[in-house]
């Protein structure tokens, strides 16, 4: 069956990723898309100004458009439909045929009748072209006003205050967000955000623009008043895109839209209508989630199953500026014989009501305005009619002598209650995703996509998550080991809070038998990151895995591989004669590395130390590359040498290494450093990454390569490089002091309850109060350090330790090197056997390439 | 610089039990390599054990590397064991056994403390 889609926005593109498995089987599909790039997501379009670049808002998974009966067509708009030949003809001419055609055409931005609103200055705010219009205007411009206070107004003006602008909103209503809050939320909502520094000017009516004095426009208001501006954008609301369909005299609803039944479909049989451009009994959607609904009702239609469309709760929980907003069911009350109660907060600047039916059993709607923390729990009463409790008052009431509130188990769910409505995932679906085995918020988020759109539903995940462990007889366990009852944030907090200095004492008060390669190697990582000594001290030698047991990273043969570091990247014309050097004698493999720096392999155990001494000689350092600890900050050339570069980064990238080298951590962390938005660094794939702006350093975090490469966010951003440094430094110890063993960043943060938000909070605005321990404990790290190679190599008990045999100076004979490309490799096991079997059949056979001890020596 | 290559003062034999180093030689809780009659033997120390001292072989079947004696030691359930470096195999001190995948079990020797010299001894066992 032929296919034709209208529109590739979110909603699109939900309906494609619905229908994807039977493209190219029973279906063929056609994207036509008037934007010159694939979907891409609107609800988050603000952060495009706080480091999101457009290709980091796709919504398009890799891959994903390259199957079989799939074309995406971008820049491509329909212009006419013949639906009696069942026809589209296209913006370049060509004429397509349908089976079923599917308009998701969404809306654009409302403009009022407004004289002077076509001005060079004036913008509205809904593609990625027209955010890019906006930045090259926000360059020039000191003040900026968006015309509009609903939900995606007030996104609008964090946007421009993001841009650095002076930023005033203008509404039109008496009060902000007038559709989804009340008059009380809507005060304290307009306190908070004056309290940010945006100026609000509600009850406006905008009559004209002209030009202006302190600013290159003057908006004139209906009152009289006027404000002065540089730049003007229009927010005021959207219109559905329904005007194809009234060319080809489709049913239209009452406000516009084009008109679909229960079924999504139009008044013609073989067209459907799905998103903001559809009409449901009259009723247009400006919200996602109903979007997604009516794209899965037509998906599973056009799969042969039945399906409905039955509308959409338009309840929504979202954070403006740092303000948390929620809006539940019947807000205004307009329920007959609804009741309210209402908890309004001046100093703690928090809002509460609570619209409850005429009985008092039922919850028919809320407002939030500074506290959101009981959405959730009021969503699922309101959508499951679940019974208030006898004084409903105390859901939103601070507990007056200190009990716990009336919380909503999760147990009081029935299984059919939509979590995530963005996903469309059940109670029942993420029980089922627990019972196989995902028994963390991150393996759950994957499981299920619950959480990965707006992450309103992660506190009710979370709980549904653990209550489901605990059914299951899953202990909420994040032991260590079978040796600690512990997980690995609770040990190290024993062991900074006890002074404990070693494995056996930990074993002793806490621990229970021989401990493990699991175990060892975490508490050798805790105590390193608390106390610095040297890891190869006889009582922490033991706990180290085979890399850091011989500071070198062991290969396939057993030789090992030998990293000295190079912080930034840089090394003199000096420094790589002597590597080079040093690989010849010892007959090596050199390699350079992803970190940007060398790596000589092929180094038998007892060659180590020597090879260690030389290097040192050189000036070198132990790289740490066999650690689970800071390996290198990978840089670009920067400001000094770069055309583009507005930082020097292999300046800071240098400092930076040299800061960190040596801590140890739950695993292995690498930095970037780029000198400008080019970002040759990569940064934005790394645990740390920082990138140069005009007014300093952006530092972005918890990102990394690897099998599951993930994008740093960011954290904070023009820097002065003072400020950088003790960010860096409270991030990388609060990391140290509370991730789980082996836990890269980017997983930590997945886990973290309250994202990225409360990471910021703690470290940025020290949330906690911890910054100043955490600075100092990251600053003993640094006071204490000492290159281990150096120490291992003046230390006789430690250098005694490198030698294959315990018992004689022969070398290990399995160890056979083979020659590719100019250099040596380990010998396969066929070409060892085969080597054997020469050398038996004539012995006067020459010797291996590699040099032997005696050679050396 | 010279390469140390001090080797231990050899320590006597006893019938067909051979001396292979002094107890002090190894690292509390850790293994090293012996060579012993031609084959490659790791060793371990581990004091909270009665036993004190165990022996198996020290190639890792998997990858063919003479490797075991450098892996990390514990306990898994009543085991001893040692965590192959390489792939992390879990290897039975007592027996050789391979927890993972039997087929890949190794030999397991003999071992004991007498006096100051830790022994082993080798019966012909397939390697």
């Amino acid at each position: 069956m032929n296919v034709i889609v209208i529109g590739h926005g979110m909603v699109g593109h939900k309906f494609l990723e619905s229908v994807a498995a039977q493209a190219g089987g029973a279906l063929r599909i056609t994207v036509l898309c008037e934007e010159p790039r694939p979907a891409y997501d609107r609800v988050h379009l603000s952060e495009f100004f706080s480091g999101r670049s457009a290709d980091d808002l796709s919504l398009v998974a890799p891959g994903f458009l390259d199957r079989d009966g799939l074309t995406l067509m971008l820049d491509t708009k329909a212009v006419a439909i013949d639906r009696a030949a069942r026809k589209v003809t296209l913006s370049n001419g060509d004429v397509l045929d349908y089976d079923r055609l599917v308009f998701a055409t969404g809306s654009t931005p409302f403009v009022p009748p407004v004289d002077g609103r076509q001005r060079d200055g004036c913008f509205v705010y809904r593609t990625i072209e027209d955010l890019e219009a906006m930045k090259a205007r926000g360059a020039h411009a000191k003040a900026g006003v968006v015309i509009g206070g609903g939900l995606l107004g007030l996104e609008c003006a964090k946007a421009l205050r993001d841009m650095g602008l002076e930023t005033h909103v203008v509404e039109f209503a008496p009060r902000l967000m007038a559709v989804q809050i009340d008059d009380g939320g809507g005060q304290m909502l307009r306190a908070k955000i004056e309290a940010l520094g945006v100026r609000v000017h509600t009850g406006k009516e905008t009559r004209a623009i002209v030009d202006g004095e302190s600013g290159a426009h003057r908006l004139q208001f209906a009152d009289g008043t006027h404000l002065d501006t540089d730049m003007i954008v229009f927010s005021a609301g959207i219109r559905p895109r329904d005007e194809l369909a009234r060319a080809c005299g489709l049913e239209i609803g009452p406000r516009g839209g084009i008109a679909i039944d229960d079924a999504c479909l139009t008044s013609d049989p073989h067209i459907y209508a799905i998103g903001e451009c559809a009409a449901w009994r009259g009723q247009t959607f400006g919200l996602v989630a109903p979007g997604y609904d009516m794209a899965r009702t037509v998906a599973k239609q056009l799969q042969g199953e039945s399906a409905t469309f039955a509308g959409a709760d338009l309840s929504t929980k979202l954070k403006l500026m740092g303000v948390d907003v929620g809006s539940i069911g019947d807000a205004h009350g307009r329920t007959p014989g609804s009741r309210t109660y209402q908890y309004s907060d001046g100093r703690r600047q928090v809002y509460t009501k609570l619209v409850v039916s005429e009985c008092g059993k039922q919850l028919l709607g809320a407002v939030m305005v500074g506290d959101t923390a009981e959405y959730g729990t009021l969503l699922q009463m309101m959508l499951n009619r679940i019974e208030l409790p006898a004084a409903p008052e105390q859901l939103i009431l601070p507990p007056a002598d200190g009990s716990a509130k009336p919380a909503l188990g999760a147990d009081a769910l029935p299984d059919g209650a939509q979590i995530c409505s963005c996903n469309n995932v059940t109670k029942g679906a993420l029980c089922e995703a627990v019972r196989n085995g995902a028994t963390a918020i991150g393996a759950l988020k994957d499981a299920t996509c619950a959480g990965t759109s707006c992450g309103g539903c992660v506190p009710l995940v979370t709980s549904i998550m653990k209550a489901e462990m605990k059914k299951q007889g899953l202990a909420v366990n994040n032991h260590l080991c079978e040796h600690f009852a512990y997980s690995r944030e609770e040990l190290y907090h024993l062991v900074r809070v006890g002074r404990i200095k070693t494995f056996g004492e930990l074993l002793k008060k806490h621990g229970n038998g021989l401990g493990c390669d699991i175990c060892k190697p975490a508490v050798a990582g805790i105590l390193a990151s608390c106390w610095n000594e040297f890891v190869l001290k006889k009582e922490h030698a033991s706990l180290q895995d085979s890399n850091d047991y011989y500071l070198a990273n062991i290969q396939r043969d057993g030789t090992y591989s030998v990293v000295p570091r190079m912080p930034g990247g840089e090394v003199t014309p000096e420094g790589l004669i002597a590597v080079g050097q040093v690989a010849k004698k010892y007959g090596l493999y050199t390699k350079i590395t992803g970190g940007q720096r060398v790596d000589l392999f092929g180094a038998r155990v007892e060659q180590l130390p020597s090879i260690w001494e030389e290097l040192i000689d050189a000036g070198f350092e132990s790289g740490h590359a066999y650690g689970k600890a800071l390996r290198t900050v990978k840089s670009c050339v920067g400001s000094t040498w770069c055309r583009y570069g507005v930082g020097d980064s292999v300046g800071v990238a240098i400092a930076l290494e040299n800061r960190y080298k040596g801590l140890r951590a739950p695993h292995k962390i690498k930095f970037g450093v780029s000198g400008c938005t080019r970002e040759c660094a990569e940064a934005q794939g790394k645990d740390v990454g920082v990138i140069a702006t005009e007014k300093g350093w952006n530092l972005y975090v918890c990102g990394n390569g690897g099998m599951k490469p993930r994008h740093a966010e960011l954290l904070a951003s023009d820097l002065d490089y003072a400020t950088l440094q003790r960010y860096i430094d409270r991030f990388l110890m609060f990391y140290v002091r509370t991730a789980d063993r082996l836990q890269r960043t980017s997983v930590w943060r997945e886990n973290l309850e309250g994202g990225l938000d409360y990471l910021i909070d703690v470290v940025v605005n020290d949330r906690l109060g911890i910054a100043a321990e955490l600075e100092s404990e990251m600053q003993h790290v640094i006071d204490t350090y000492e290159c281990e190679w150096k120490r291992a190599v003046s230390d006789p008990d430690t250098r005694r330790r490198f030698r294959h045999f315990v018992n004689s100076d022969a070398r290990d004979e399995r160890v056979s090197f083979v020659e590719e490309r100019g250099q040596i490799r380990p010998a396969t096991v066929d070409e060892r056997d085969a080597a054997v079997r020469a050398q038996a059949a004539d012995p006067a056979a020459t010797e291996p390439a590699a040099p032997t001890l005696a050679e050396i020596d | 610089m010279m390469n140390e290559r001090t080797v231990p003062a050899a320590p006597e034999n006893h019938g067909d039990w051979i001396a292979v180093c002094r107890h002090d030689d190894i690292v509390p809780d850790t293994g090293v390599c012996a060579l012993v009659h031609g084959r490659h033997v790791a060793v371990f120390r581990i004091d909270a054990h009665d036993a004190k001292v165990f022996a198996i072989d020290n190639v890792d079947p998997r990858s063919h590397a003479s490797v075991l004696s450098r892996g990390l030691t514990g306990s898994l359930g009543s085991r001893v064991v040692v965590a192959s470096p390489l792939y992390k195999h879990h290897f039975d001190l007592r027996t050789g056994e391979c927890l993972e995948e039997p087929r890949w079990s190794v030999a397991a020797y003999a071992a004991r403390v007498v006096g100051d010299d830790v022994m082993v001894r080798i019966d012909g066992g397939a390697a």
